[in-house]
């Protein structure tokens, strides 16, 4: 069983775009370890000849026609928007200076 | 007006159909219930009183016009705060949602309003439903309203709080891994969880989504079908749903019977950890079966066993995946913008500041088990076990009709005996969670209170998939059983609030 240290936490932090707290990554690093121990038992069935399920029903590509329909106005779509300028969505820089 | 709030929601819908009652009488009494006592039981985070007594109005100008009313017209009902509502605030229990106004409708919402359902607002629930006990709310727990400091279950204990206190006839619930069923456990009410894919998740806030089911939550088996009927069926909207007729659910309801059925009872079902009033409600129920004429068949299906460590591997896979949608970028709230920092780091302060510690530790606990070098053991594995899962459920029902168990493995815990033991608070779920990997349909119901606290058991019945109409059949016939046999319904035990 892996034990999982702060290090590895504070590395899934990043990969999961949560700017956790020092404390938190203490935390963490202790439960999860505790969590992934206690589910750790599916492994038992990993060398077993089994398909995999990832979903109850047998899912299929729905299509439908390519058709101009009524939508979400500008308006509407951002009336949430924490931010916006010109009928668009306003965010941080994206691309960095260098 | 006390009589209005105990009245079902089938009589309900009856009285206003005759005219003996208007649904502004029915919704007034409701607002004025919830004026009374939510202060205590905190089962709405939002309320809207205004729309509620337009819907109701027009409800009663229909009427006054002579149109025909549908089954459940002018009866009110308490929402789930996961679905959108257009106009009124969705917050899903997360601060990282607050005082975002969706504008647009749910499929579920905009069903319930051609129905001339009155909803009443937005109840509360775990943050993004993770949870077992309502305690990761961002907006304070809600409290059972048998014994306010007991959870009312999780993630919709909003919902069953609203039923078991009278607040709402009607409420909507979502079921992950037991989210409608345990709440109506342990707050003596009913839950049904549908097949997978029967009611549209299209405005559902998307946990994950090959578990995440909507259903309706009830005081009685016929309401609960009553309100399957109406939000169930196809949605075009949502690439999951299923394009089948809806089952007889109501016709089951109203023809309840056990005579001749084969009823399953699973071996996994019981064990260590279950307390023991449980059991003998359980056990008790078996009896009730068999005299009412069911055949009690002994049930061996071994995966069940590992049904919760897999779940806590896809669930929190699958939701650190769609809650990466939560980055501040085109709604909810942003933290950190000061004009220096990047749209990555504003993403992951926002994320920081608007998720909970239960939200945090699933997005984690996700992102660890999808990374490389781990998929194949945790993920990997958890989705075989998935199929072990569906197969055992098959040969089961390859011997019997349906399964039963008990909803939970205890009665109401105190609000935060678990909160920080994450193990612990997700064992709540260990009954529950087979029927969500498998996908197929189960309901709760009450049997009983439990001697040693006097708080309800839940009674679980399990379907196969698509015959969602057997958990009422039989339902239906073990509630009148009991109804005869405590002389009321169990929820006049409750105290008054």
């Amino acid at each position: 069983m892996p034990g999982i240290t702060r290090e590895e936490v504070a590395h899934l932090a990043r990969l999961a775009r949560l700017e956790l707290q020092s404390e938190e990554l203490d935390h963490f690093a202790g439960q999860l370890d505790d969590i992934i121990g206690a589910v750790a038992r599916v492994s038992e069935v990993a060398d077993q000849d089994v398909p995999p399920t990832s979903h109850p029903l047998p899912l299929t590509n729905v299509m439908r026609a390519d058709e101009v329909r009524p939508s979400l106005t500008p308006e509407q779509a951002l009336s949430g928007a924490p931010a916006q300028e010109q009928q668009r969505f306003k965010v941080p820089q994206i691309l960095g200076e260098d | 007006m006390t009589d209005i709030i105990k009245l079902t929601a089938a009589e309900t819908a009856a009285r206003i159909a005759s005219g003996d009652l208007t649904a502004v009488q029915v919704t007034e009494a409701h607002l004025a219930r919830i004026e009374a006592v939510d202060e205590k039981v905190h089962a709405f985070l939002h309320v809207d009183r205004e729309g509620a007594l337009a819907q109701a109005r027009a409800v009663d100008d229909k009427r006054a016009r002579g149109e025909k009313l549908g089954l459940l017209a002018g009866v009110p009902l308490a929402l789930k705060d996961i679905f959108t509502t257009e106009g009124i605030p969705t917050t899903v229990g997360s601060k990282i949602l607050e005082g975002w106004i969706p504008p647009y409708d749910a499929t579920l919402t905009k069903r319930l309003k051609a129905a001339d359902v009155v909803i009443l607002g937005k109840t509360n629930m775990d943050e993004f439903a993770m949870g077992s006990s309502t305690e990761n709310s961002a907006y304070g727990p809600t409290g059972n309203p048998w014994d306010l400091t007991k959870i009312p279950g999780g993630s919709g204990g909003g919902s069953s709080a609203a039923l078991a206190s009278f607040q709402a006839p009607l409420a909507i619930g979502t079921d992950t891994g037991g989210s409608i069923r345990q709440p109506a456990a342990v707050t003596g009410t009913v839950g049904v969880k549908p097949t997978y894919g029967a009611v549209s998740r299209y405005g559902m806030v998307a946990f994950s989504s090959s578990l995440d089911q909507g259903g309706p939550c009830a005081r009685t088996v016929l309401d609960a079908a009553l309100l399957h009927e109406v939000i169930a069926g196809h949605d075009p909207l949502d690439s999951t749903s299923i394009d089948a007729p809806v089952p007889p659910v109501v016709e089951a309801a109203r023809s309840g019977s056990v005579d001749g059925m084969r009823v399953g009872v699973v071996k996994q079902f019981r064990g260590e950890g279950y307390q023991a009033g449980v059991i003998q409600r359980f056990d008790e129920s078996v009896e009730l079966l068999k005299s009412l004429g069911a055949e009690i068949v002994e049930l061996d299906c071994p995966s069940f066993d590992l049904a919760l460590s897999a779940y806590y591997l896809i669930a929190p896979s699958e939701c650190s995946s769609n809650l990466a949608r939560f980055d501040g970028l085109r709604y909810g709230a942003r933290t950190g913008d000061d004009g220096t920092r990047s749209a990555e780091e504003v993403t992951s302060l926002t994320r920081e500041a608007g998720f909970g510690p239960e939200v945090k530790r699933r997005i984690m606990l996700g992102t660890y088990a999808l990374s490389s070098g781990y998929y194949d053991a945790y993920y990997g594995s958890a989705q075989k076990v998935r199929t072990l899962i569906t197969r055992d459920f098959e040969r089961a029902f390859e011997q019997v009709d349906v399964i039963v168990s008990p909803t939970t493995p205890t009665t109401a815990f105190a609000i935060g005996e678990r909160a920080d033991d994450p193990m612990a608070m997700y064992l709540a779920d260990l009954c529950t969670i087979p029927t969500n990997l498998a996908g197929n349909a189960a309901m709760s119901l009450p049997c009983g209170l439990a001697p040693e606290d006097n708080l309800p058991v839940g009674l679980q019945i399990i379907a196969p998939a698509l015959k969602d109409d057997r958990l009422y059949k039989v339902g239906a016939a073990v509630e009148a059983a009991f109804v005869e046999k405590w002389g009321h319904p169990l929820l006049e035990e409750a105290p008054s609030l």
